[in-house]
């Protein structure tokens, strides 16, 4: 492939923050509100979410010679599809009781955006190590984004953290919408807005400092 | 598109999908028969643990499975609530029908001689989150407490009244379903459970 493409540590690296694919691309918004009232459905997603990205990463770059690019969402769909539901399967024999919770989530999991994209954009175009990188760097940057917000929901929703209480009732008058969709909201956009936030002062103080370093 | 046929035909296109799809196929069956049977060993798991909110005074530990042959000539399971001291307490029928967007798998709990609806739980289901999937709610399930059997449960979008219940939205296809699956299954194992020995 060209030179011009960025190599597996650059894809790893740009997944995580660079490319969040949350809080940057503003994709996989469904799950990102739907299972981010407590940690223990947000990380079951994500971990879902990892295993559906990488594998289908993997294989579509392995079969990328062969595609035809008229037929190649159909494939990307096709390979999505499967390990959703060998996900799905997975987490009802071995989590039962997070499975139900989650519902018709992880079947939705095959029109999150996040996947498709990766093999669009990466995968189908360069090599095994660089999909897997790539893979498993977006992963982590969705399991940042939707932890940090399942964190900010349930420490303030319901006291707690993965089930354990970190403010007792006695302490904090649990938010009860923060548990609630509306609390979804609220809490992705001020993140959203805090890590543009972030991204923004960083980006003038290193002006600033190439500015500096010329004159 | 084009309107002539792409060159070659349809097997040097299509290839590569086929051949995924086969071997998808065969991985997803493998998958199913691997872990087919822990799932439905969750589920009867969760059935007995149940039975004692459905039926009133049962125990999980006198319920027993028994087989029965439906009116439709197919055998299936219906478990058997009994009291700690052994006395009859009711019947709860596994049920299963088509939601709006996947099967949904029901308990229905109905008294000894199956003339009333005492309770209803949803095992399993995919309908539309904050809509259809409602049906998991207490809210929705209590409304089927004793409904009588004489008559098929109707679902209304208006106040209801005896024997019938209030849709969850104003598009009942997901209450529709739930008490579809209800009316066909009593209608199916009445009589047979009535036949059955106590």
């Amino acid at each position: 492939m060209s030179a011009s493409e960025p190599t597996a540590l650059e894809r790893f690296l740009n997944g995580i923050l660079p490319e969040n694919p949350i809080y940057r691309q503003l994709l996989g918004m469904c799950p990102t509100l739907a299972v981010t009232g407590a940690m223990k459905p947000a990380m079951t997603m994500v971990a879902a979410t990892a295993f559906v990205l990488i594998a289908a990463n993997v294989i579509i770059s392995l079969i990328r010679g062969l595609l035809k690019p008229h037929l190649r969402i159909l494939v990307f769909t096709l390979t999505i599809a499967t390990f959703v539901t060998i996900a799905d399967r997975f987490l009802a024999a071995y989590v039962y009781e997070m499975s139900k919770q989650l519902g018709s989530y992880i079947p939705l999991i095959i029109v999150n955006c996040i996947i498709i994209s990766r093999c669009e954009i990466c995968a189908s175009k360069q090599s095994v190590g660089v999909a897997l990188a790539d893979a498993v760097g977006m992963s982590l940057g969705f399991g940042l984004a939707l932890g940090s917000i399942a964190t900010v929901r349930e420490i303030l929703g319901a006291g707690q953290w993965f089930g354990v209480t970190v403010l007792p009732p006695d302490v904090w008058p649990s938010w009860g919408i923060m548990a609630l969709p509306p609390g979804a909201f609220l809490t992705l956009g001020l993140l959203l807005a805090l890590v543009n936030w972030i991204g923004q002062r960083r980006a003038e103080s290193l002006a600033l400092r190439e500015k500096q370093s010329k004159g | 598109m084009s309107d002539e046929p792409r060159k070659g035909g349809y097997i040097p296109q299509a290839w590569l999908v086929i051949l995924l799809a086969l071997f998808y196929g065969a991985a997803l069956a493998g998958t199913q028969t691997a872990l087919g049977p822990r799932i439905e060993e969750n589920k009867k798991n969760e059935t007995y643990a149940v039975i004692p909110q459905l039926v009133e005074g049962a125990s999980q530990e006198q319920t027993k499975a028994v087989v029965v042959t439906g009116q439709n000539g197919n055998e299936q399971p219906v478990y058997q609530a009994r009291a700690a001291d052994g006395t009859l307490q009711g019947w709860v029928l596994p049920a299963q029908g088509q939601g709006f967007a996947d099967r949904i798998d029901l308990l229905i709990g109905v008294t000894p001689d199956v003339s009333t609806i005492v309770g209803l739980y949803v095992l399993d289901q995919k309908e539309t989150p904050g809509l259809g999937a409602l049906i998991t709610g207490t809210k929705f399930q209590n409304q089927f407490r004793g409904i009588s059997t004489d008559q098929p449960v109707v679902v209304v979008t208006s106040e209801p009244q005896a024997g019938q219940i209030r849709a969850l939205t104003g598009a009942t296809i997901s209450s529709d379903s739930v008490a579809d699956i209800v009316n066909q299954t009593i209608a199916n194992l009445k009589e047979p459970i009535r036949k059955l020995e106590r």
